[in-house]
């Protein structure tokens, strides 16, 4: 049995010609809205224990509307949720606080709110004062304290009993740097003893660090569920999705899904990683000179090309990113039939493992303005130490060593 | 219906220490703290009995006793303020906490709940300063407060019921919000309590039937200034009606409580 089952959710906001036949509507009467609104349909998905999943869109594709349907505090218009288990929410830190009552106060005012009775607030409330670290103000009126620590007693509340669906609003803030450690500490924690987590964030890094999963939704649907990194590709496609442009997905011979997107005024031909000696190569020794090598032919006039590739780790992280316009060398205007190679070298100052090289063609700083062509895992390559020191670690930093007595 | 008594059950220690937070809200930073729970009502209750029958002399036609005008009105007074602060606490509640209910998921019923429970807490402040300043004025309780238990349910349900429709509706048509205080405000001078009861010319003392609030008030006033019996019968239908009426209460809130918090 799934921990968290979505079945074929749909929210509508109804609007009625006067609300009274809103009013009429609840005694029975047969009255038809006037225009229904759906802001989220046809969504479905399940969850299972332990999973750490990331739930990614773009602003109003519907994320904070399903988060509330899933806490319960909004009503689904069709479809149902299933939730075995506690879900606690860390979205609204400090929501409900009276200010001139003392931390102690709200935070069996808190626990009350999220359904705990006083007795088991007795049980945890020093846990949650030794957690939350702010000395005597604990008993001071919450006016008196600063942002920090009214954040820090309300994150203490909000996980002091541990749900079994957490979910973590990424852009939250938590206050210092210490006590946001102390705070990924617990949820790990929280992970480790088999509380799901549902992680709602724009950022791509946190995604793929913290989720072995991701959900995108858009214009109130699921449009892709799996891997994060397959996941987030799709996202960062969608995002330079402009009129004309496509999105393509495939899947490459070992397995791993590439997306490709773009408008198509310009195209990626060949996309290759050359030794110093001009040999293609596939494995790359830790430090050696390699020069990456992009066939641009262009389809389309353009203003102004401007080609950026990212090298990404195994997780998809980015290890290093740039693009010609940050190099000041963008291509002025251009015409169709036109083709151009750019070659990029560089030492390959990378640890070992395997990496994937993502090229962009567009106009401007970014891909969001112009996007001719995107293509994620448009090169993979794997770097070897066969001749340095043993170090560890996805970048390669030899120190000079001095040993001073 | 179980399923909310249950909830709101659970959620008893969140009822208690909303009401309690209240209060200790409301009087943090003062000196005398709670004291002033006691000494609002008392202070109220001296001045309209020292200025109606000191300074204005009033008097009540059928009672030998100065202070008698002053009783009259304060027992009036007793009903209706229970009733005008539950109706118009209600009225704006789910509104007020409109930011609550969005963002957090707990029984929403437990919200009029707290409404009538710091209500009634102040209703008791208020009878007890009524009933000192009374003895003061050489009328000691006697058995017939018993009655104002009875009394205090019938204008509870009453107001409730009234509130939560009141309330419900609110949230859609803010128009509501407006116009009942001035509807409360003529509902209190269509009521008997400033005034007695014979000043209504007679030809216009059966339309008070029409007013539930009138026997609830009469009844207070029987108890408390004349020390007679009330009226059981009109007591029983009026607590009969208000029950009515907040069964209808429920019975929207629950169909309407999916939506409320769209319209929030």
């Amino acid at each position: 049995m799934s921990l968290l089952s979505v079945d074929n959710l749909g929210k509508a906001y109804r609007r009625y010609a006067t609300e009274l036949h809103r009013v009429a509507s609840w005694f029975g009467a047969p009255v038809r809205a006037r225009e229904e609104n759906w802001v989220l349909r046809n969504v479905s998905f399940a969850i299972e224990p332990g999973e750490a999943v990331g739930l990614v869109g773009q602003n109003g594709a519907g994320k904070s509307t399903l988060l509330k349907l899933v806490t319960g505090t909004l009503q689904a218009t069709e479809g149902s949720v299933h939730v075995n288990g506690r879900i606690a929410a860390i979205l609204e830190l400090g929501m409900g606080f009276n200010t001139e009552l003392s931390g102690r106060q709200n935070v069996y005012h808190a626990a009350g709110l999220m359904g705990f009775s006083t007795a088991q607030v007795d049980q945890a409330i020093s846990e949650i004062e030794a957690f939350a670290e702010i000395g005597p103000y604990f008993d001071y009126p919450v006016r008196t304290y600063s942002s920090g620590m009214q954040v820090r007693v309300a994150f203490a509340v909000a996980t002091a009993f541990r749900p079994e669906i957490l979910i973590v609003d990424e852009a939250l803030s938590v206050g210092d740097v210490y006590f946001q450690h102390k705070c990924f500490e617990r949820i790990r924690q929280f992970r480790q003893q088999g509380t799901t987590l549902l992680i709602v964030s724009h950022d791509r890094d946190s995604i793929l660090a913290l989720c072995d999963r991701a959900i995108l939704l858009d214009k109130g649907r699921v449009l892709r569920d799996g891997g994060p990194e397959e996941v987030m590709d799709y996202y960062n496609a969608l995002i330079a999705d402009r009129e004309g442009s496509t999105v393509a997905v495939s899947t490459l011979a070992d397995g791993s899904v590439q997306t490709r997107s773009g408008t198509g005024e310009a195209r990626i031909e060949t996309v290759a990683l050359h030794d110093a000696n001009g040999e293609p190569v596939e494995v790359v020794a830790v430090g050696d000179r390699v020069s990456l090598r992009v066939s641009i032919r262009v389809e389309q006039p353009i203003d102004e090309l401007v080609v950026g590739y990212v090298i990404k780790d195994r997780l998809g992280q980015p290890v290093y990113g740039t693009n010609t316009h940050h190099m000041k060398c963008a291509h002025g205007p251009m015409q169709p039939g036109e083709r151009v190679d750019y070659r990029f070298t560089f030492e390959a100052g990378l640890g070992v493992g395997s990496y994937s090289v993502a090229i962009a063609l567009h106009a401007s700083d970014s891909h969001v303005a112009r996007n001719y062509e995107w293509r994620d895992l448009a090169l993979v390559f794997s770097v070897v130490n066969l001749s340095r020191e043993q170090f560890v670690g996805s970048a390669w930093l030899p120190p000079q060593v001095e040993c001073i007595r | 219906m179980f399923a909310l008594l249950k909830s709101l059950w659970a959620y008893r220690g969140f009822v208690a220490s909303s009401i309690r937070n209240e209060f200790a809200a409301r009087f943090a930073r003062s000196r005398l703290g709670g004291l002033w729970m006691i000494i609002h009502p008392l202070a109220q209750v001296a001045i309209y009995a020292l200025i109606l029958s000191n300074v204005l002399a009033a008097r009540l036609p059928g009672i030998d006793n100065r202070y008698a005008y002053a009783q009259y009105l304060m027992a009036g007074i007793l009903a209706w303020t229970l009733f005008a602060e539950i109706v118009s606490r209600c009225l704006g509640l789910f509104i007020e906490q409109g930011a609550l209910m969005k963002k957090m998921r707990f029984p929403r019923i437990t919200l009029p709940v707290i409404v009538v429970g710091s209500s009634l807490l102040n209703n008791l402040f208020l009878l007890l300063a009524l009933v000192l300043v009374f003895a003061l004025l050489g009328r000691p309780p006697h058995l017939l407060l018993a009655w104002l238990l009875p009394l205090t349910f019938a204008c509870l349900v009453l107001a409730l019921g009234i509130g939560l429709i009141l309330g419900i509706l609110n949230v859609f048509m803010r128009d509501v919000g407006q116009v009942v205080p001035i509807i409360l405000q003529m509902w209190f001078w269509f009521t008997p309590i400033i005034y007695p009861l014979n000043v209504i010319p007679e030809a216009f003392r059966g339309l008070l039937a029409l007013n539930p609030m009138f026997p609830i008030v009469a009844a207070y006033q029987d108890v408390l200034v004349y020390g007679r019996m009330p009226d059981a019968i009109a007591l029983l239908w009026v607590t009969m009606a208000g029950l009515a009426l907040m069964a209808v209460g429920l019975f929207m809130f629950r169909r309407a409580a999916p939506e409320m918090v769209d319209a929030l």
